[in-house]
């Protein structure tokens, strides 16, 4: 390097080892990554959605523009969108009406941070945080705020209306929703997403929709959850288009209006990826195609690479799919009304994912160290994936019986002592 | 001279937002503006104790603050969406007397902080050797009352028990307050 | 006065080094000072609630920059003390705001407001 490069200073700060570029550029490599997911997804989202509408609705969908399948459809739509007229009802709250589309886009994107797209020793994940399935639900959560402030600044009683029914709607289910999300972490022992993923490696059997009766029910109404809490029919009682015109989004037009679609999207697929990571054995496939070839970080860089990719390619995949199912459902059910939306949540959602959790607790405690509805061990590899405490003290995450005999022999011998 | 140091840059960026939207609250005269300000203010709060080491309290505040907040803006559109309720003003002699207590305090606070040796932060070597610390699992040790960081410290078993009897209670109460007793009969104000 | 680290450019000072607790009370004074302005001028009830929050807010701010090893020695460190604290009073945050809540709905039905000026009476 030159050698007034390294010299240079600014406000009195070296700017030599150049690290804060690499820092910056890697953050900007993490937040293109993120925002390509997003946004590309939603144009394939988009696209598919029609397909699959019209093929459920016994047409065609979209087959003209971009040649074969009409591929190029949503990019018409978008550049649609872009060129027509930026519209604000006059008697708006201009600012948050302006901010409301970014507050909703941002915390759609901003729960991709901690969601984990490969694990293993050196995870694919933007923040590798060790609460991180608390992170993503908090901050998917956020993402009615920017509702609630559209249909506020709207100036309209559709908006308002739509804005109120999402609201009551999402506080509601945050609550079943965080019960279903309570079961794959007692099983796993930990917060953390990578180790919530790693804890299903090896075949299908290992993963922890399979692992008791109690989770595959949870899985179930995880997704019927997760399906309200982004709005999606039949629980999109926030844009019901045959009593409130348009919802929350009735006074939106041109690319602010697309906004609220890519976070609605976004959301859609984070949920899912969600329940894929939780439930569904996360970038593990079915059939350990990984481990059976050797792509592992141990038998080189090129290799381990390889294998991430795939356990990627798995974790899209299946959260794809979850998408795709939220369009099946979409297409086939009939919209609720507001009172049979909270019936659902309250009446069922809530006691049965109480009642999930409480069994899965009792399951776990009667046979621990068992998958696949209690057939088969866990592999011993699993136990080596500890969620290590401060201090150097190690706090095993998955409780072997080994475990519990030791435990239970040192309180005999406090007891012992105590009553001595 | 020495190179950056990442965490105190974002240090002063969350720190920075925080205050600022604290203040926009506080200056701000539109009960739905001050909401999505408070809201703002505690997910850089939340930020900065992300920074702090302290994840899952980060992510507990984005959670219930932030959440919790969220209802108080629903609450703020219902009760004060008709037009002349939105904009309540306070008279001028009240922000005179408010600033004057106010600075005084703050004045207070930060020399009282700053003339604290030990409180000005530690050499940036000791800090860059500090291993990075898991705290989510001696969190669930310490509610559940056995700690593993400090095992001479007592555990929390019984204030998480009274506090969450006390949310049981708020619950009930809650709702019993706001539960409808009468239909409202407009009166003219 | 305050007697500053030798260094006279602070800004650049901050940014090289370490911040400390003192740096965190601040910002959490801040908050405290908001909070309690918003209390004290606001007169929508719902204003006053959300400078409660503030205080409360920075007061875990505290609580938490106490507790961090990252910004003091460990001799006087809080420890993980900080973060349950400030964990309880997240807790109990919410379930004041609950209740807090509540009242300004009943001052609503009865008064048609909720301007705090208007709570002058003792009969509802």
């Amino acid at each position: 390097m030159a050698p007034f490069l390294l010299e240079l200073e600014l406000f009195g700060i070296r700017l030599c080892p150049w690290t804060w570029l690499a820092y910056t550029l890697a953050g900007l490599v993490h937040i293109a990554l993120i925002l390509n997911l997003v946004a590309v997804g939603a144009l394939i989202f988009i696209w598919l959605e029609r397909k699959i509408s019209g093929r459920i609705q016994d047409r065609l969908g979209p087959t003209r523009v971009g040649g074969k399948f009409g591929w190029l459809q949503t990019l018409a739509d978008g550049i649609k969108l872009l060129t027509k007229e930026d519209l604000m009802p006059e008697q708006a709250d201009g600012f948050l009406f302006k901010i409301a589309p970014y507050v909703s886009f941002c915390a759609s994107i901003g729960a991709f941070i901690a969601i984990p797209f490969a694990g293993g020793a050196y995870p694919w994940i933007s923040q590798h945080l060790n609460a991180g399935v608390f992170f993503v639900l908090a901050v998917l959560g956020l993402e009615v705020f920017g509702v609630i402030l559209a249909g506020y600044s709207s100036a309209s009683k559709w908006s308002l209306f739509g804005a109120m029914r999402e609201a009551a709607q999402v506080v509601s289910y945050e609550v079943p929703l965080g019960m279903c999300i309570v079961v794959p972490v007692l099983i796993a022992g930990s917060l953390d997403l990578v180790v919530i993923g790693d804890r299903q490696a090896g075949w299908f059997t290992n993963w922890l929709i399979f692992h008791d009766p109690f989770t595959f029910i949870t899985f179930w109404v995880y997704f019927t959850c997760a399906i309200a809490s982004v709005n999606r029919a039949p629980f999109d009682l926030a844009e019901a288009e045959s009593e409130l015109v348009a919802g929350f989004h009735t006074e939106y037009s041109g690319l602010r209006w697309s906004f609220f679609f890519m976070a609605e999207y976004g959301s859609m697929l984070s949920v899912s990826m969600l329940a894929a990571i939780l439930f569904l054995g996360g970038w593990h496939g079915p059939i350990p195609v990984a481990d059976l070839l050797g792509l592992q970080p141990e038998n080189g860089f090129a290799l381990g690479y390889l294998g991430q990719l795939l356990g990627a390619t798995n974790v899209i995949l299946k959260g794809t799919i979850g998408v795709c199912v939220m369009m099946w459902v979409r297409w086939t059910l009939p919209r609720l009304r507001i009172d049979q939306v909270m019936t659902t949540c309250l009446k069922y959602c809530t006691p049965i994912a109480a009642v999930m959790f409480l069994g899965a607790t009792v399951w776990l405690f009667n046979w621990p160290g068992k998958n696949f509805f209690g057939l088969l061990d866990v592999p011993a590899a699993v136990y080596e994936i500890s969620d290590g405490a401060s201090g150097g003290e190690q706090i095993p995450s998955v409780v072997t019986p080994a475990d519990r005999v030791a435990f239970e022999a040192s309180t005999e011998t406090k007891n012992k002592r105590e009553n001595l | 001279m020495d190179a950056i140091y990442w965490p105190s840059f974002f240090f002063l960026l969350f720190g920075g937002l925080a205050c600022a939207f604290a203040v926009a609250v506080l200056l701000s005269s539109n009960i739905v503006r001050m909401a999505f300000y408070l809201v703002l203010s505690l997910a850089a709060t939340a930020g900065l104790m992300f920074l702090a080491g302290a994840e899952f309290v980060g992510a507990m505040q984005l959670m219930i603050y932030v959440g919790g907040t969220l209802v108080l803006l629903i609450f703020g559109v219902m009760l004060t969406s008709q037009e002349r309720f939105v904009e309540m003003h306070t008279w001028a002699g009240d922000w005179v007397k408010g600033f004057l207590a106010g600075g005084a305090l703050l004045f207070v606070l930060i020399y009282a902080a700053f003339s604290i040796p030990a409180w000005r932060g530690i050499e940036r070597a000791t800090v860059e050797a500090i291993p990075a610390q898991k705290s989510v699992t001696p969190i669930a040790m310490g509610l559940l009352g056995a700690r593993t960081d400090a095992p001479d410290r007592s555990g929390y078993l019984l204030p998480f028990e009274i506090v969450s009897v006390h949310l049981l209670v708020v619950l009930v109460g809650a709702a019993y307050l706001a539960r409808a007793k009468r239909s409202r009969e407009s009166k003219i104000v | 006065m305050i007697n500053l680290p030798a260094n006279p450019m602070l800004f650049a000072n901050l940014l090289t080094e370490p911040v400390g607790v003192a740096h965190y009370v601040t910002v959490g004074a801040v908050l405290f000072v908001c909070g309690a302005l918003c209390m004290a001028t606001k007169r929508n009830a719902l204003g006053v609630l959300m400078g409660i929050e503030l205080v409360l807010n920075g007061a875990n701010l505290n609580f938490i920059a106490f507790g961090s090893p990252y910004l003091r020695s460990d001799a006087h460190n809080l420890g993980l003390d900080g973060q349950l604290m400030a964990l309880f009073v997240i807790v109990l945050a919410a379930a004041e705001a609950a209740v807090a809540l509540a009242i300004a709905l009943n001052f609503y039905n009865n008064h048609d407001s909720i301007d705090v000026d208007r709570a002058a009476q003792l009969r509802g």
